[in-house]
């Protein structure tokens, strides 16, 4: 009995494993790919691994680099990363913590306005809400973060919110009447208490910025700024000649930060996502 | 006594994200449902011309081509998803060897963002196709569609794993194993105790996988970008493309139109499917 177990689990890690290889594949190809110079890259081809003869060495990161504007792109897309999920942070677990606690007919409404802005699909709101960010100036890498934080707050309060109600309030209670201030207790007794959600919301928010694509294009001025992602459709979809070689080293300059970030901070990632869920 | 205290604050705590979300969803929500009635090119010329732009939905032969593949789209790839994510869950559950490994693997294409993703797939595609003589991506709709199902399965399957190894997780073994005990096959376990105890994940991984089916953009437009044709061309791009590639001072105030109809139906299956899943579910 135990044998005939151990062997079917030896045949399942086996057969995981080879899907496994198969599922990151694909990464992989792109990966060879922008190792290979420009004429080796074909539609067909793309399958073959690089050799001495088509092996182009770090060109096509130079390239990207250089001639696509790659690294202020890069700066662009961290710029807005950070500074959006910063202000969604800090924002959106102290709106969080006045709802639950404060608990008024405007919390009320508040919160499930925050709840339905969720469902809503953006193509309800490009048109007006670039339009309302061109008039209010908030159109630049630096500010657009208050437009993050206006669409972004649905599932970030609705996050915080979900975990404030399980914190019993006699935490709270016992700091005011020992004469902490209301932000006083939001920053030494909150906080410390929100951190685990925070980092998994965070690392949620950051996702969903650093990848945005149609966002920024619509509030940014492409002729000025461009994210990642905004870059590579810029380059890839327009019409003529495409560097693939540059555009696969592109697409890796990409994806790196945001692997090395998930093997990183996995557990953070992985309960961030199980919590959504579970609130959902 | 926290909450008076807190209130006092309220510039401090609730003012700047109430603020931001007014800017950022509340105004151009509403002023969207306005447009919607609208004939504009920019919006300070807008004209209300009442639901006329609702009326000429209807003469917009692309919307109801994208309607009809989106449904199919977000149904197909929603069984696709949740089928594929619950078998690999259920293997990831049992003592394997090197199981942690293999979700850690399977998550990651989920946090590659949309455009990206078109574009690796793009090239994985147009290679095995053009290898085996078949039509490009762009050249053949049966092709894209399938393409896009294949993209989308990738992205989502480790997403949906995590959600439904949590559910699993938490099924009491005391129930398993007196399922066992009066002689249950593993068959009869997973579906007449293991289902049913996870019928929540199942509601919220089919919630999900529809909704996302139904939203997709980035994918669409980086994979296919609605080629051939338009005739892979989803909702949200079929809607984006009336805003900002038609000439004609009457397709803004149609697209808002259509935005506000793709809303009603995006809410409208979150309803339905919430509340048929939920009616399922059981109390351990």
């Amino acid at each position: 009995m135990t044998e005939k177990k151990s062997r079917s689990s030896l045949i399942a890690t086996v057969v995981f494993t080879l899907v496994c290889i198969l599922w990151v594949y694909p990464v992989v190809v792109i990966l060879m790919n922008s190792l290979k110079s420009n004429r080796f890259i074909t539609t067909s081809g793309v399958f073959a691994p690089p050799t001495a003869e088509s092996f182009a060495g770090m060109a096509n990161y130079i390239e990207s680099v250089t001639s696509m504007n790659f690294l202020k792109c890069f700066w662009y897309s961290v710029v807005i990363s950070v500074t959006s999920v910063v202000l969604i942070m800090i924002c959106c677990s102290m709106a969080a913590w006045f709802i639950i606690r404060v608990n008024d007919l405007f919390s009320k409404i508040f919160y499930y306005l925050c709840i339905f802005s969720m469902v809503v699909p953006f193509q309800m709101v490009m048109f007006t809400l670039a339009n309302t960010a061109d008039r209010l100036k908030l159109n630049t890498p630096y500010n657009i973060c208050i437009i993050y934080l206006g669409f972004g707050a649905g599932l970030a309060v609705f996050m915080f919110a979900g975990f404030v109600k399980s914190i019993p309030l006699e935490i709270e209670e016992a700091a005011m009447i020992d004469g902490c201030s209301p932000l006083g207790t939001y920053v030494r007794v909150l906080l410390p208490i929100l951190k685990p959600t925070m980092i998994s919301t965070a690392i949620l928010e950051v996702m969903w910025v650093w990848n945005d694509y149609l966002l920024p294009t619509l509030v940014l001025d492409i002729k000025k700024y461009m994210t990642i992602p905004m870059a590579i459709q810029y380059f890839r979809g327009s019409y003529g000649t495409v560097d693939m070689g540059a555009m696969m080293a592109s697409i890796t300059i990409d994806i790196i930060p945001i692997i090395v970030l998930y093997l990183v901070c996995q557990k953070y990632i992985i309960e961030g996502v199980v919590a959504g869920a579970v609130k959902g | 006594m926290v909450g008076k205290a807190i209130r006092k604050y309220w510039p401090v705590f609730v003012l700047p994200t109430f603020a931001a979300f007014l800017i950022g969803f509340v105004w151009p929500f509403i002023w969207g449902i306005y447009l919607s009635m609208c004939q504009f090119t920019s919006v300070k010329k807008a004209t209300f011309v009442g639901f006329d732009n609702y009326v000429k939905i209807l003469a917009d032969p692309t919307f109801s081509h994208s309607f009809f593949l989106t449904v199919a789209f977000a149904v197909i790839s929603s069984i696709l998803i949740n089928v594929l994510a619950f078998t690999v869950a259920t293997m990831l559950t049992t003592n394997m060897k090197g199981r942690n490994v293999f979700r850690t693997i399977f998550f990651m294409p989920n946090l590659i963002g949309g455009i990206v993703l078109g574009y690796i797939w793009q090239t994985i595609l147009n290679g095995l196709l053009s290898m085996w003589g078949q039509p490009l991506l762009a050249l053949s709709a049966k092709n894209g569609f399938i393409g896009m199902l294949i993209l989308l399965c990738w992205q989502q399957i480790g997403y949906m794993m995590i959600i439904y190894i949590a559910g699993l997780n938490n099924v009491s073994p005391d129930l398993t194993e007196a399922a066992a005990i009066d002689g249950a096959t593993s068959w009869q376990t997973l579906f007449k105790v293991k289902i049913p105890m996870i019928m929540p994940s199942i509601t919220i991984c089919t919630f999900l996988t529809l909704t996302n089916g139904f939203k997709m953009f980035d994918q669409n437009l980086s994979l296919t970008g609605g080629e051939p044709a338009k005739a892979t061309q989803l909702l949200a791009l079929n809607i984006y493309e009336t805003f900002y590639s038609r000439s004609g001072k009457q397709w803004k105030g149609i697209g808002q139109a259509k935005a506000v109809v793709f809303f009603l139906i995006v809410v409208l299956i979150s309803l339905i499917q919430l509340r048929t899943t939920s009616k399922r579910e059981v109390q351990a």
